[in-house]
């Protein structure tokens, strides 16, 4: 959060070394004072100054800084949770990833992703939160503060990203056995790049095109993967997991937790246990090596 | 007593009147200079030292007195305390590199669960309660506590509960939700941890309660003569807050927790939302507790700083009521800071920026509190000692802590900051500032007074400096390893997140920090019988507990003196000889009885002499069965704990019936210096009469939680009740109401009559009082029973059940009460003269009452006007 990327972290961090800079200065006089009174100078010194010390120091002096401080904080807060100007992005919390949904018509019909966002700069967007199961919190450090994904509640947010690149973003809220294992990719791109991604993310995944990704989409549908997960324009139409239409364009596997490679997938695929303590996806090490290879090169393939 | 029962009513007696104290008070100067014979004080001695021996061999566990009780107590939540630190180790060893893999993710969840729960629940909140119980009897003057049973009783419970919760991680089942244990994540986990910690810390929050209710007592009913409330050292005015804040803190949890296991076993829906509960009810429960709490850690320490500094600076505190008014300012401000916990939950920002405010609005009385301790040095003439040491250690750790809660409280930063290792850093500043410093300098300042013997100097600065130097090497690191984005509760990172230095700085800093603990809890065992006993004031304090004669005596102080000063022994000459030849108040032990002398709230003028409690084992007993009664339904061994819970009962009747509110030999005594008190009032003059209506208020504030939950589903919920509820039959309430006022009118009535020596009436009333009552709980039970409402399908019906169950259970203890008064009046422990029992059950059913009452209304017609 001190290198900000979004027009509400920039303003936090500022605020930050504000008001690191007179703590500083506070610890610095209070501890110096301490050290006077007992080391320096132990002497017998007036009462009248003692109280002088009291009132101004515990009453006059916080009063004063803590009213400007608040002043200026709780005006910020209504800028920080502003109404986003178009862009809807519903994230729901899941053990333990993220299930992303994009509205740019709020009457549309929703784009459908997982375990990544992007967002566009130069416009504030309104993220959606809600949780399935457990408590989750959604948190961005480069662009701007919390807010906790509840379930049975909707709570909201917005975010003003104002730099292009790629960021993290992690659940802050203890989730349960693999709480640190929910991160994700965070994408910023301009508007006209978020555009063209986003026409791409609508659009049904790609058929395979070697003979190594056809194979591994006869054991994607072979194994039943499609119970859980939807890849669309094919027969896999499962919501338990993520969809993964374009998993192979996301940067991160496994909510942030594995690169986007072959091997990782294969990984993943061989034992998510041992990557992911209490993942609910099975394990599928009685496929051969051979198949497994292919199977992640069908998913990488999927972007 | 031959009256005629048809005509009772126009003879109606007068009732009998209470005693009051007779003789002179306040005593003259001439009366204070008269020296005592010295064979008659040695005598007096030898009575006072058999009264007040220590149960010695295997019965040495039976002791009661608050100096054996409040060391084990002690050691005990030090003991906690280490294994809480082992196991910060632990995380820390796992957490020094990225990708690490010395702990899986269930055992890292499990340890800081724990490391959390254990500090707070067994070490820093048990801890101000054991060093007070160790304490405040020397601050005052006193004798011992007002009821050591109690302490006992309190101790055994903790250590018993203590080592059920902290066991359980040996056997790899322990708790692994969090300290703040959020549902749902809580609620749905599996196996037996949240039982665990649900059952085993309310065991323990019951045993703290019963602590804080005998300290505000001891505070304010068992101060020596003279010692009016503005007179009162400050640590006892800390007493008395953070008492008072227990009081009122613990019970919203204690009714979480009620709730929070009925979901659990019974599977009734208050936190499920998908079926009109709401996780976020018990957030606010937890906080409204969880906030308080960190006053309730943090106070203490003031109170220790705020008798070492004025030793220290050789001068009385500057600015003491500024300093009190601060302390009950913390307080109250501390209930009205519980949201800034929640800012990150999408409550609206009104609330936020109220709560905000709030939280900011604390600095000010912690401010006054923290400059007075500074203005106080600057007026008196420092002399360095080891424990002014620690205190500024503390201040300088403190401050650190501080200045990032003005950051946090700002509700936009938090929501930054919040449950990243920015917040981990701010709360150990905090708490290790105000906190484990000034305890640990607490301990150098008054380990000569607990033992007559001293630390060293030499291992005390080791300690110090390496656990200052540590703590900062540790947590300096963790403020920047949030801002660079770490959230807490993460078992491991990945190596691209670049936390990793911070991290390795951090566990660095960690072991570090327990070199210099390890090198103080040395400091503290280490063998010290060849050492010579201290000097009787070692520091040249003050205050009354230097007054304890070297070698220790275990009757506390020889006689209990008058007091006309804040620091009696810079101020009053010749107290401290006074008080050794038994010139004051009630320095013999005449009929064989432990003694000490109870005064009034607020100007201490003497009111009655009450007989403590000796060496018991009933008080083991009780706590053993009420740890099975807390303890079994883990297992789900359900019976077994009913059947544990009614004996636990069993052995507190017996411990009540043999020990407390005995009929005296004579009504009145001579307590010394020409004043004679009663040894038996009854009323709001007896401190039972006091714990009765502590326990109960706090009673009150769990129950007013659980209405507080019917109000809460309404306004956060749009369709509470449900519009096709159905609801509790009312005509079943409206007679279950009318039982428990017939039944609360018996027991009103029959103290009444009984204090008229109409004892054949009250006893008449005491036997319909239970009846009625029973009726009553009959009633309740029914008209749920005949709605036809089932707990498990919706929170309405859910929180209902829930405040019935509650109800009866109270019920069932006045009945109780009603029955132990008739015994009593039957066995001649109750009469018409010494009636404290039948005061303390009627005042338990004026609160008894008001909560069927209440109930009533709560389950009854007002969810049909929501």
């Amino acid at each position: 959060m001190l290198a900000p990327a979004g027009r509400d972290a920039a303003v936090l961090s500022d605020l930050f070394w504000v008001m690191l800079t007179g703590a500083v200065v506070l610890w610095l006089l209070m501890n110096g004072l301490m050290l006077y009174v007992t080391r320096i100078n132990p002497e017998k010194m007036s009462r009248r100054r003692a109280e002088v010390l009291i009132l101004g120091g515990g009453v006059i002096f916080p009063a004063v800084t803590l009213a400007a401080l608040l002043v200026f904080s709780l005006s910020e807060m209504p800028q920080q949770r502003a109404i986003g100007e178009g862009l809807i992005v519903k994230v729901t919390g899941e053990k333990w990833w993220w299930r992303v949904e994009y509205w740019p018509d709020p009457d549309g019909s929703p784009i459908v992703s997982a375990n990544e966002i992007r967002l566009p700069t130069g416009q504030r967007s309104e993220i959606e939160l809600g949780a399935n199961e457990v408590i989750h919190s959604f948190w961005i450090p480069v662009l701007g503060g919390k807010t906790d994904m509840i379930p049975g509640r909707k709570t909201r947010m917005s975010l003003e990203p104002t730099e292009v690149g790629n960021f993290r973003g992690q659940c802050t809220e203890f989730c349960g056995l693999s709480h640190a294992l929910m991160a994700f990719g965070v994408v910023v791109e301009s508007p006209e790049d978020f555009k063209a991604w986003l026409e791409r993310e609508a659009t049904d995944a790609v058929a395979p095109t070697d003979a190594q990704s056809r194979r591994g989409k006869e054991i994607f549908d072979g194994s039943g993967c499609g119970a859980c997960h939807a890849v669309r324009g094919t027969d896999a139409t499962g919501k338990v997991g993520p969809d993964l239409t374009h998993l192979g364009s996301r940067t991160t596997l496994a909510a942030g937790t594995l690169p986007m490679t072959v091997s990782a997938l294969e990984d993943w695929l061989r034992d998510p246990e041992r990557l992911k303590p209490g993942a609910k996806m099975p394990a599928y090490d009685h496929l051969s090596p051979a198949d497994l290879t292919s199977l992640a090169v069908y998913l990488r393939g999927l972007e | 007593m031959n009256r005629n029962p048809t005509k009772f009513w126009r003879r109606w007696p007068d009732p009998i009147p209470h005693p009051k104290a007779e003789g002179v008070f306040p005593p003259t100067q001439a009366m204070l200079s008269e020296p005592v014979d010295p064979a008659t004080a040695e005598a007096q001695a030898a009575r006072l030292r058999k009264v007040w021996k220590l149960p010695t061999g295997a019965h040495y566990w039976t002791a009661v007195n608050n100096d054996q009780v409040g060391k084990w107590y002690t050691m005990t939540a030090f003991g906690f305390m280490l294994m809480a630190g082992l196991l910060a180790l632990a995380i820390r060893v796992q957490l020094a590199v990225p990708d690490n893999d010395v702990l899986s993710a269930d055992r890292f969840n499990q340890f800081f669960t724990m490391h959390g729960s254990a500090m707070m629940f067994l070490f820093a909140v048990p801890l101000f309660e054991a060093f007070s119980i160790l304490l405040l009897p020397g601050l005052l003057g006193a004798r011992d506590m007002p009821f050591p049973r109690l302490s006992a009783y309190g101790y055994w419970s903790f250590l018993i509960g203590g080592c059920f919760v902290l066991g359980s991680i040996l056997f790899d089942v322990a708790p692994s939700s969090g300290w703040f244990m959020y549902p749902p994540l809580a609620t749905e986990g599996e196996g037996i941890g949240p039982d665990i910690w649900l059952l085993g810390l309310s065991f323990i929050e019951v045993a703290s309660i019963a602590a804080a209710v005998e300290l505000i007592v001891g505070t304010i009913k068992c101060r020596p003569p003279g010692m009016r409330i503005n007179l009162m050292p400050l640590y006892a005015w800390y007493v008395l807050v953070v008492g008072v804040m227990i009081l009122f803190a613990f019970p919203p949890l204690i009714a979480g927790d009620f709730l929070f296991e009925l979901q659990r076993s019974l599977d009734w829906p208050f936190f499920d939302p998908e079926r009109g509960g709401d996780p976020l009810l018990w957030q606010h429960l937890f906080w409204i507790f969880g906030h308080p709490e960190v006053y309730i850690i943090f106070l203490p320490s003031i109170a220790i700083a705020s008798m070492v500094v004025p030793t220290a600076a050789r001068q009385p505190m500057v600015g003491y009521s500024w300093v009190v008014l601060s302390a009950v300012g913390t307080g109250f401000l501390s209930f009205g800071l519980w949201v800034h916990h929640m800012f990150t939950t999408g409550l609206p920002q009104l609330s936020l920026g109220f709560f905000s405010a709030a939280s900011e609005a604390v600095v000010i009385p912690t401010g006054v509190q923290l400059f007075a301790f500074v203005a106080t040095l600057m007026v008196g003439r420092v002399t360095m000692s080891l424990p002014i040491l620690w205190i500024a250690g503390a201040f300088a750790v403190f401050t650190v802590g501080g200045l990032t809660g003005v950051m946090v409280a700002l509700a936009p930063f938090d929501w930054q900051v919040h449950d990243t290792y920015f917040i981990v850093a701010h709360l150990h500043y905090t708490l290790f500032g105000g906190m484990v410093f000034p305890i640990i300098g607490g301990v150098y300042y008054f380990y000569p007074f607990f033992t007559k013997k001293m630390l060293s100097q030499r291992l005390g600065r080791w300690s110090f400096w390496t656990t200052f130097i540590g703590f900062n090497v540790a947590f300096m690191p963790m403020h920047i390893a949030g801002l660079m984005g770490m959230p807490r509760r993460i078992f491991t990172y990945p190596e691209a997140s670049g936390w990793g230095l911070v991290n390795l700085i951090s566990t660095f800093g960690a072991f570090i920090v327990a070199a210099g603990i390890l090198i103080f809890a040395w400091d503290l065992i280490r063998p010290k019988s060849r050492q010579p006993l201290t000097e009787r004031n070692p520091w040249r304090a003050g205050t009354l507990e230097w007054s304890h004669s070297v070698p220790d005596e275990s009757w506390g102080v020889r006689s209990i003196p008058y007091i006309t000063s804040r620091y009696p022994l810079w101020d009053q000459p010749d107290i401290v000889e006074r008080m050794d030849s038994g010139r004051y108040y009630l320095a013999d032990a005449r009929e064989g009885l432990r003694e000490t002398i109870i005064t009034s709230a607020v100007d201490a003028i003497p009111q009655s002499v009450a007989r403590v409690t000796g060496p018991a084992v009933c008080t083991l007993v009780a706590a053993f069965f009420t740890g099975g009664a807390f303890i079994l339904p883990v297992f789900h061994l359900y019976w077994a704990a009913g059947v544990s819970g009614a004996l636990a009962v069993a052995a507190v009747i017996w411990w009540l019936w043999t020990s407390t509110a005995q009929v005296p030999e004579t009504p009145m005594k001579d307590v010394g210096l020409g004043l004679r008190l009663p040894t038996y009032v009854s009323g709001p003059d007896a401190p039972g009469w006091w714990a009765i209506f502590i326990t109960m208020t706090g009673d009150a504030t769990a129950f007013a939680s659980l209405v507080f939950a019917m109000f809460y589903y309404w306004t956060a919920n749009p369709d509470f009740p449900p519009q096709d509820a159905i609801h509790t039959n009312l005509f079943w309430i409206a007679a279950g109401a009318i039982f428990f006022i017939l039944s609360w009118a018996a027991t009103f009535g029959a103290r009444l009559l009984n204090r008229r020596t109409l004892v054949k009436y009250a006893r008449a009333l005491l036997v319909a009082g239970p009846i009625a009552a029973l009726c009553g709980a009959a009633c309740l039970a029914l008209a749920f029973w005949v709605s036809g409402m089932d707990p498990a399908t919706h929170a309405y019906p859910a929180l209902v059940a829930a405040i019935i169950v509650w109800t009866l259970a109270h019920v069932v203890l006045g009945g109780i009460m009603q029955l132990y008064c008739l015994a009593g009046s039957l066995k001649g422990k109750l009469t018409p003269q010494y009636d404290a029992d039948l005061w303390n059950t009627t005042l338990f059913w004026h609160f008894l009452l008001a909560t069927c009452i209440i109930a009533a209304l709560v389950v009854g017609p007002l969810p049909r006007l929501l």
